[in-house]
């Protein structure tokens, strides 16, 4: 039914606006969670339609981490629903009916839509992309029929200043300027181009807007047609993109059914056609001027602005061209007002962003938040944080053209100054996190080496310069790096963006430049110790555990030993780079179990419980570390080590086996450090401590207890008689204040440990949220307090401690009280009051990517028998050195 | 085909014959007269046509940036490995070509591939060999 006036047009409106829908509307995903068999979920809701049924295909629900995706729509609440199966298809229409949920499949974070703003998708997943009726349903058109009716095209130029849109596509360009100087061109030909080449690896939001709402971008391409005087649109998409091509081409075909697009429109007089280009796979073609040349049939390369394409752009005249979202922005800019609209926003542009967020964060999908919302809000809030256990360092905005921004700045505005601020850019909106499993180099690597691809050859700086900078790289992350090669990248960056002819070069060194900033130490890792901290870089990583190994332990190969059930090999191969076995398995923080591959499947291997068992095994057939320790000849050379701890031992130990003579000078009058005096019994027996030790000294090592440096032990001396002097002092508690039943956490252990009689009492608080503090409660609880309060200033998440502890500590009855911070101790018969400061989540994060906590007026006060502080160690630091000078 | 731009014969001829036989595009330039040295500059710039047959299925296997991070290359090297494919290469069998894209817009779901019009997320090596062992 073709319409050929607005009045006729209108009343089908308001007739198709009033039809009664049924009762209970599951709408299903069939776009982004195609990939996830959303397609067989939907035949399957389809069979079961009735008469209080309707179920509808839609576009993206955005939370794509739970594909496919299912909202039904009930008499009094929507239910949104993940990773539905279609076993649970029957539960969910059974509930359906009585106006319940099915909790089982429920979204689980709640966060992910609570801080967003949605407009732009608003219809995104509640209608049926390609029908045009339920388009209208939810108001489609009426911006359009707005403009047509009551608009100059002066006046939707004005609003648009208003709203003070500015292009989505990247370079933020104001929308109406763009239009105007359009408008404003004497030509016998305009065009109106829709830029849907969304190239960016790592953004996806254009691809939902032309899956979910074709009918939007259609309606923005009408006004902006009408506006700036063309009757010709094309919209450019890429190949890789089949369905939007699809639902792109059916609203189209819609459009001319009813009337909406062709000759003489709803009898108005505007003539307007929609033609759809398909790219051909190339990156560059999303530049605009190669996007001309490419819809002109040629190779898609840049040539140079001026002139813009606003003035001699397709086919020579004049051209608007946009971005995907900024057209499906400008229907929502009508119908709100200029002014409304930007309420949203920052002073310099209004409105809300899509961001696609993806990468290592819990939750993935669209995002979509008003300009100038922190970026720490988008992933930690929204994004839900790091996927379990691993640490968030930064995000990659702005696909290869942007810059990787590390976690120090999560608290910036995201918008467009502020990024470029840091060296990244805002781009179409592709937000790609990262984790401490991801080298900063490597990616950098791999960036260069994408714009390297598919730069168009046409400008020598990008097509020679982004070579020579890749080479610099695969360089230095294979281990080949000169140190020289920092500076060469910087200069050679700068260069090209300086000098390139077109976006791609002149943004190319951005994700390098950005990464020498924040992660020099990655770069200088891989050139100086040729090694990879997050284990990726194939040709200097052996295998990631062994990797993240504080001592290099060959664990592949243990590990396949105790497989073939050689398990003394395997404790010889551990033995070869570890004199410490036996403690290692008990008390290690195994970072190779964190790092361990099998982790992103299910679960790490645990290589700690094995290790441990292997030792067992060797010990109870007789072996120890002497058995393996091959003494080379005496070479004539003495060193000196201060401290007889586990660092100062190993030290000693791998000297004398190179033959080296070694005297230990411990402050103490035993040998063994933290581990022996700290480390409760329950965690590690002092007997096997105290083998470990007796097995690692020999006739080269000699040991000199109750030596304290500067006190009788002098290091000038030390320096006239050693060929080399190892200093591995550890820390000193940072809080030492011993009085009334008012501890330090190691002081408490070792007092245990020593034996030292300690009236706990029944009420014992631990202040602190580290291993330390863990361990005193578990002490205190084994000495026989009734009460054991863990207090720290955070919450859980952001406890240091080891999570295994944490759940052991819960097992046995420990309390937790998380956000209270003390603030002062007084003393009443005997016993210890506490008082408290109630602490409370502030917005922003700190460096390390935790939020920020303040104070709160509320005070708690706790009665306490005993109260311990574990709040960590640190070397005393006197005018910028360390006391030892 | 009159009318077309370069780029769209050369889109219509993939699509009929599944690549771009070189002895057709000449009698294509012939018979509408078009410089055969344009339209084998464009050809050659975009990476979606091909001068070789290719197989059945195309397998185009996704090294964005998400999929990158989340470890697609493991699976590139497994096809490479135990399939025999090699980008832009068909194996002689005609069955499998293998297309390594930039990006295929299901980042939320990296690492994925595409196997012809058909989208496949959230793989690992045993997924994505799965997939492949079913199509033959």
């Amino acid at each position: 039914m073709k319409f050929r006036k607005i009045e006729d047009f209108k009343d089908y409106c308001e007739k198709v606006r009033k039809r009664k829908r049924k009762d209970i509307r599951i709408k299903v995903c069939i776009t982004g969670c195609r990939a996830k068999g959303a397609i067989d979920l939907f035949n399957e809701f389809k069979k079961r339609e009735d008469k209080e049924i309707e179920v509808i295909p839609t576009g993206c629900h955005k939370f794509c981490s739970g594909a496919p995706v299912v909202k039904v729509e009930l008499f009094t609440k929507d239910y949104i629903y993940q990773n539905v199966c279609i076993d649970d298809i029957d539960e969910i229409i059974k509930n359906s009916k009585k106006d319940k949920p099915v909790e089982r499949i429920l979204l689980k974070d709640k966060k992910f839509f609570e801080s967003q703003v949605i407009k732009v998708l608003k219809n995104c997943g509640e209608i049926n992309p390609v029908n045009i009726d339920d388009y209208i349903y939810y108001g489609g058109f009426s911006s359009f029929l707005n403009v047509i009716e009551n608009f100059t095209p002066d006046k939707v130029i004005e609003e648009l200043r208003k709203s003070k849109l500015r292009g989505r596509g990247g370079a933020g360009f104001p929308t109406y300027k763009k239009w105007e100087i359009v408008k404003n061109q004497i030509s016998d030909e305009k065009f109106v181009i829709c830029n849907g080449d969304e190239g960016d690896p790592g953004a996806f939001m254009d691809r939902t807007l032309l899956e979910g709402v074709p009918f939007q971008i259609i309606e923005g391409m009408l006004i902006c047609g009408f506006t700036i005087g063309s009757n010709k649109g094309f919209f450019y998409i890429r190949a890789e993109y089949p369905i939007a091509i699809l639902h792109i081409s059916q609203a189209i075909r819609e459009c001319y059914k009813y009337g909406l697009l062709g000759k003489n429109i709803l009898g108005t007089g505007f003539d307007f056609d929609i033609e759809i280009k398909k790219g051909a796979g190339a990156f560059v073609c999303g530049e605009e001027t190669a996007l001309i040349a490419s819809i002109e049939g040629k190779r898609g390369m840049p040539r140079p602005r001026p002139p813009f394409p606003a003035e001699k752009g397709l086919f020579g005249k004049p051209t608007c061209i946009n971005n995907v979202e900024t057209f499906a922005n400008i229907p929502i800019i009508i119908n709100e007002g200029g002014e409304n609209f930007c309420k949203t926003g920052t002073e310099k542009s209004g409105g809300t962003k899509i961001f696609s967020l993806a990468g290592k964060v819990k939750n993935t999908g669209l995002v979509e938040i008003p300009l100038g919302t922190p970026l720490w809000k988008i992933i930690y809030e929204i994004g839900g944080g790091p996927i379990d256990g691993r640490k968030i360092k930064g995000v990659q905005t702005g696909g290869p053209s942007g810059g990787c921004i590390p976690v120090e700045y999560f608290n910036t505005l995201t918008d467009y100054e502020t990024l470029a601020e840091l060296g990244s850019i805002m781009g179409s909106g592709g937000m790609i996190v990262i984790d401490d499993k991801v080298c900063a180099v490597e990616l950098a690597r791999y960036f260069l080496d994408f714009v390297q691809k598919e730069s168009c050859g046409k400008c020598v700086p990008c097509r020679i310069g982004t070579k020579r900078m890749l080479e610099i790289l695969e360089r230095i992350t294979k281990g080949k790096g000169e140190i020289e090669d920092i500076e060469k990248l910087e200069k050679l960056g700068n260069y090209i963006k300086e000098v390139s002819l077109c976006g791609l070069g002149q943004t190319a060194p951005n994700p390098v430049l950005t990464t020498l900033k924040y992660f020099k130490d990655e770069y200088l890792e891989h050139i100086i110790l040729n090694y990879c901290k997050a284990g990726q870089c194939k040709e200097i990583v052996y295998s990631p555990c062994t990797n993240a190994c504080p001592a290099g332990i060959d664990i592949p190969e243990y590990i396949s030993a105790i497989e073939k059930g050689d398990f003394i090999k395997a404790y010889e191969i551990i033995c070869n780079d570890l004199p410490f076995p036996s403690i290692c398995g008990r008390a290690c923080y195994s970072p190779c179990e964190n790092m361990c591959r099998r982790k992103d499947i299910d679960q790490a291997v645990g290589i700690r419980v094995l290790k441990k068992f292997v030792c067992d095994y060797a010990w109870k057939k007789g072996m120890s570390l002497k058995d393996f320790t091959i003494l080379k000849p005496e070479i004539n050379k003495r060193v000196a080590v201060i401290g007889g701890g586990i660092c100062g031992l190993t030290c000693a130990y791998f000297l004398s086996k190179e033959g080296i003579r070694v005297d230990i000078y411990e402050k103490e009058n035993e040998l063994g450090g933290t581990v022996k005096k700290y480390i409760p019994e329950f965690r590690l027996p002092k007997k096997i401590v105290e083998k470990e030790i007796k097995d690692i000294l020999n006739e080269r090592i000699n040991i000199f207890l109750k030596k304290t440096l500067f006190e009788n032990l002098k290091l000038e001396q030390l320096e006239k008689e050693y060929d080399a002097i190892f200093i591995s002092i550890g820390a000193m508690p940072l809080f030492y204040n011993e009085k009334n039943n008012i501890y330090d956490g190691l002081e408490f252990l070792k007092k245990v440990k020593e034996g030292k009689k300690i009236n706990i009492g029944e009420n014992v608080g631990v202040i602190g949220g580290g291993n330390v503090a863990i361990d005193c409660a578990r002490v205190a609880k084994r000495l026989g307090a009734e009460n054991v309060y863990i207090i720290y200033r955070r919450t859980e998440e952001y406890m240091p401690a080891h999570k295994t502890e944490i759940e052991e500590a819960k097992k046995e009855k420990i309390k937790f009280l998380y956000l209270l911070s003390p603030e002062k101790t007084e003393f009443l018969d005997g016993k210890i009051i506490l008082i408290l400061k109630r602490m409370g989540l502030a917005d922003g994060i700190d460096k390390d990517g935790r939020r920020k906590i303040i104070e709160k007026d509320e005070k708690i006060e706790m009665k306490l028998d005993t109260l311990i502080y574990a709040i960590g160690q640190k070397t005393k630091k006197k005018n910028g050195t360390c006391r030892w000078n | 085909m009159k009318n077309r731009s370069n780029l769209e014969i050369l889109q219509e001829i993939q699509e009929k014959k599944n690549y771009i036989p070189l002895d057709y595009l000449d009698k294509i330039c012939k018979k509408y007269k078009i410089s055969k040295s344009k339209i084998f500059g464009v050809l050659t710039f975009y990476s979606q046509f091909t001068i070789y047959p290719r197989g059945k299925y195309l397998i185009r296997i996704c090294e964005g940036t998400a999929c990158h991070v989340k470890g697609s290359r493991k699976i590139r090297e497994m096809l490479e490995n135990e399939y025999g494919l090699e980008n832009g290469k068909t194996t002689p069998d005609m069955k499998f070509t293998l297309q390594i894209v930039a990006c295929l817009g299901s980042c939320f779901m990296a690492p994925c591939m595409m196997v012809n019009n058909d989208y496949y997320g959230n793989l690992d090596v045993e997924k994505a060999k799965k997939i492949i062992n079913s199509l033959k």
